[in-house]
């Protein structure tokens, strides 16, 4: 018995890295590292990622639009053939297992809310496609990267998905499709990401970190965890 | 504040005290602390009942009702090895506060599960019967099934109702006033429901217990509106309580589909005792030592941040005894139990009043362990809890005015209450029409995926609870307030929140009367509600 309510114009935007799945950008990044078509080529590229990890972490602080500049910039010459293909396999190998046991739920419940469900991702589209689909999601928004001549230039497409680069772009989204912002819901679990959980009328915090979580306690927003242990799952035991 | 001092000639009546030159001022909860205020001349203090005594044993006294229970064989007769037994318990939000360990509970618990393990019966499950409450955390859990069967039972056999779990809910029909009834699907498929109730207020237990405890939001939906509350006069007396008859109805389709063994307890009210038990005194019946409690309370609270007050009297469990314990078949066990508790609570009072006074003490039965009594509860306290609780007539006339004592702090508990508090933000300064938000607003709080997330997986009440809450207060809205009455808050901190609620403001109780008296005329009947402890009064 869930009767969908009589508002069409509703959606909910879901962040995905740390929201709906415990990875980020930069284990997607490592998994291609680490299949290279040569074990040199692997071995190279892996331990480059390593090493820049401390930059990465420096340059996210500093701003997200940054670090996707500089972070994406590792793609540089990557065939894009190979990227989609490894996509699928990337997506069974590293992120179906890293997907919060509760997120399927919370999209679940969302969609007999009477929402369109739509992911809204700082990663690369041909790594958040599998993940929509088997999320079931209605649509995703996430970074494209450059292709000349079949190879990544190492530029992301404009506009990057990120901070407050979201939020015009579920301006446009709502206005694109008849949306009412103020009925509709935004999940994520980051301070960068608190311009599209602003922009919506009904912004929860999911996993936040210390910085979401205060402001979401400012603003007397949601706290949702998504993540816990089994003794914090629905207490539902069927013999 | 004067001292309060004993007053030197005898009480007209124990429970219907008329304030006079010489009487002591009355103790009033005052959210978190208390005030002590003097009252006109002329005021009708009410005070309850003398808490019943005891039994002497009430394990016997279990044991004799599960052996002897109304138009029921007995519990062991129904028993066969290799049955599914589902037992049902009330939740936190009874006693108020919290009692003492070990919990009737876990006494009744006690026996049941060693006669099921006596009758070869071990496919067992325990479901807190939350309803859209919140779940109960473990260490809550625990203290009120005690340590034995929580380490026994928890998780896996010992949990907390989720009517939100699409798979874990089952509908078994409709009443034939089209009434979904939705239930637990564990209890439905169970051989034997076993539920063990405390009744602490009339409306407690009865078809309530399975009907309500372990039901889902589109039945709960069915008789929690406005309309039902307006029309229960008073939803504390079951008869005329059009909100019961709902349940009712409700609870006779799940006794059609469901095997239910009811154990119904009453509880006394010995609410407070120790340091505190000249809270269940007269005023004018004070011991020096009497004085001295309460004086020392009060100068120690003065000093003591709200948080830390609210966590001492969050820590001081009630003595309450058993006092009627009986099982079997629902109506007739409830029917014997209930008259036990209208013997407990019910005083009768020739009158209404045109003033009615009343403290509004820190707990509620929706935020026991909460950080705050919300504004939307202490809304309820007044014009739901309080204000139901009587018997013929409201004890309040229609138009009358109803002066409480609470902070009114614009503080809620964002785990418990997070949707109240969009409730009240976004909601109330929109429109207090419970019809309207009714129609408007419910289904969408109600479905809104981070409330359902949070009260099946954190501790927060339901998402549409907060419309409860408002409905809950609907009736003594609209005697007081659309007949041309009034509600005002003495000692509110902040004008947001009274401006909300639709209340007046007023500094002092004197200041308040003063308001009451120029609303309803310098001759105006005022009458005190001494509580808690709890009372209900039968207006004649």
């Amino acid at each position: 018995m869930h009767p969908v309510l009589k508002k069409p114009n509703r959606a909910a935007f879901y962040d995905v890295d740390g929201t709906l799945i415990q990875t980020n950008i930069v284990h997607a990044f490592a998994w291609y590292a680490q299949h290279q078509p040569t074990l040199s080529g692997s071995l190279i590229k892996s331990a480059k990622t390593a090493l820049s990890i401390p930059m990465f972490l420096i340059a996210d602080k500093l701003s997200r639009k940054v670090f996707n500049q500089l972070f994406y910039g590792y793609y540089a010459g990557e065939p894009e053939d190979r990227l989609l293909v490894l996509a699928e396999e990337l997506f069974e190998d590293v992120i179906k297992p890293s997907i919060f046991p509760r997120a399927k739920d919370l999209i679940e419940e969302s969609r007999r809310a009477g929402m369109r469900q739509v992911l809204i991702s700082g990663g690369l589209d041909f790594t958040v496609r599998p993940l929509a689909r088997y999320l079931g999601v209605d649509d995703f928004i996430a970074n494209t990267l450059e292709f000349e001549n079949g190879y990544a230039t190492g530029y992301l497409g404009k506009p990057f998905v990120a901070g407050a680069t979201k939020s015009v772009i579920m301006r446009d989204y709502a206005a694109q499709h008849g949306l009412d912002l103020g009925e509709c819901h935004a999940y994520s679990d980051s301070y960068s990401d608190t311009p599209m959980l602003t922009v919506v009328g009904h912004p929860t915090a999911v996993n936040p970190d210390f910085r979401l979580r205060t402001v979401a306690r400012s603003y007397d927003w949601p706290i949702i965890d998504l993540r816990g242990d089994s003794r914090d799952k629905p207490a539902r035991r069927r013999a | 504040m004067r001292a309060i001092k004993p007053r030197s000639r005898g009480l007209e009546s124990e429970n219907v005290v008329t304030i006079d030159t010489d009487s002591a001022p009355r103790i009033l909860f005052y959210g978190e602390d208390f005030l002590c205020e003097d009252l006109p001349i002329g005021t009708r203090v009410i005070y309850p009942n003398r808490p019943i005594a005891g039994l002497p044993n009430p394990r016997a006294a279990i044991r004799y009702a599960l052996n002897h229970p109304e138009e029921s064989d007995p519990l062991h007769a129904l028993l066969y090895p290799g049955m599914k037994v589902t037992i049902a318990l009330d939740d936190i939000s009874l006693p108020l506060p919290p009692m003492v360990r070990p919990d009737i509970r876990e006494t009744i618990l006690d026996i049941v599960l060693e006669m099921l393990t006596d009758h070869g019966v071990d496919d067992i499950h325990i479901i807190i019967a939350t309803s859209l409450h919140r779940r109960m955390a473990d260490f809550e859990i625990r203290r009120m099934v005690g340590d034995k069967v929580f380490d026994a039972y928890a998780p896996d056999r010992l949990y907390n109702h989720d009517a939100c779990d699409p798979d874990g809910m089952v509908t078994l029909g409709r009443t034939k006033h089209n009434e979904v009834v939705e239930t637990n699907k564990r209890a439905a498929d169970s051989d034997l429901v076993i539920y063990v109730n405390i009744n602490l207020v009339p409306m407690d237990g009865g078809h309530k217990s399975v009907g309500v405890g372990l039901c889902g939001y589109e039945s709960l939906k069915a008789h929690h509106t406005p309309k039902a509350i307006v029309e229960s006069k008073s939803f504390m007396d079951p008869k005329h309580s059009a909100l019961n008859h709902s349940v009712e109805r409700i609870g006779r389709v799940c006794d059609e589909h469901m095997k239910v063994f009811h154990i119904e307890t009453a509880l006394n009210s010995r609410m407070f005792s120790g340091p505190m038990s000249f809270l269940m005194k007269n005023e004018d019946d004070f011991s020096e030592m009497d004085r001295m409690k309460f004086q020392a309370i009060k100068f120690a609270l003065d000093r003591t941040p709200r948080a830390l007050r609210r966590e001492i009297f969050m820590r001081v469990p009630s003595p309450y005894e058993l006092i009627a314990v009986h099982a079997g078949k629902t109506e007739p066990t409830h029917e014997k139990i209930l008259a036990k508790c209208f013997e407990q609570y019910v005083v009768p009072v020739e009158g209404q009043a045109d003033i009615l006074i009343t403290g509004i003490p820190y707990i509620s039965p929706y935020n026991v362990n909460s950080k705050a009594l919300n504004p939307l509860l202490v809304q309820v306290m007044a014009l739901g809890y309080f204000f139901h609780m009587y018997r013929n007539k409201p004890l309040v006339k229609k138009g009358g005015v109803m002066i409480v004592t609470h902070p009114c702090s614009d503080a809620f508990d964002a785990d418990h209450h997070p949707s109240y508090i969009e409730f009240f933000n976004r909601l109330l300064p929109e429109t207090r029409d419970a019809y309207t938000l009714e129609k408007k607003y419910q289904d969408e709080f109600a479905y809104n995926p981070s409330y359902v997330e949070m009260y099946r997986r954190g501790n927060a009440y339901h998402g549409a609870h907060p419309f409860f809450m408002w409905y809950w207060g609907q009736a003594g809205r609209e005697h007081l307030q659309d007949g041309g009455g009034k509600v005002i808050v003495v000692g509110s901190d902040n004008s947001t929140v009274p401006k909300l609620l639709g209340w007046e403001r007023a500094k002092t109780l004197s200041e308040a009367i003063a308001m009451g008296r120029s609303h309803m005329g310098r001759s105006a009947q005022i009458t005190m509600l001494h509580q808690p402890p709890i009372l209900m009064t039968d207006v004649i």
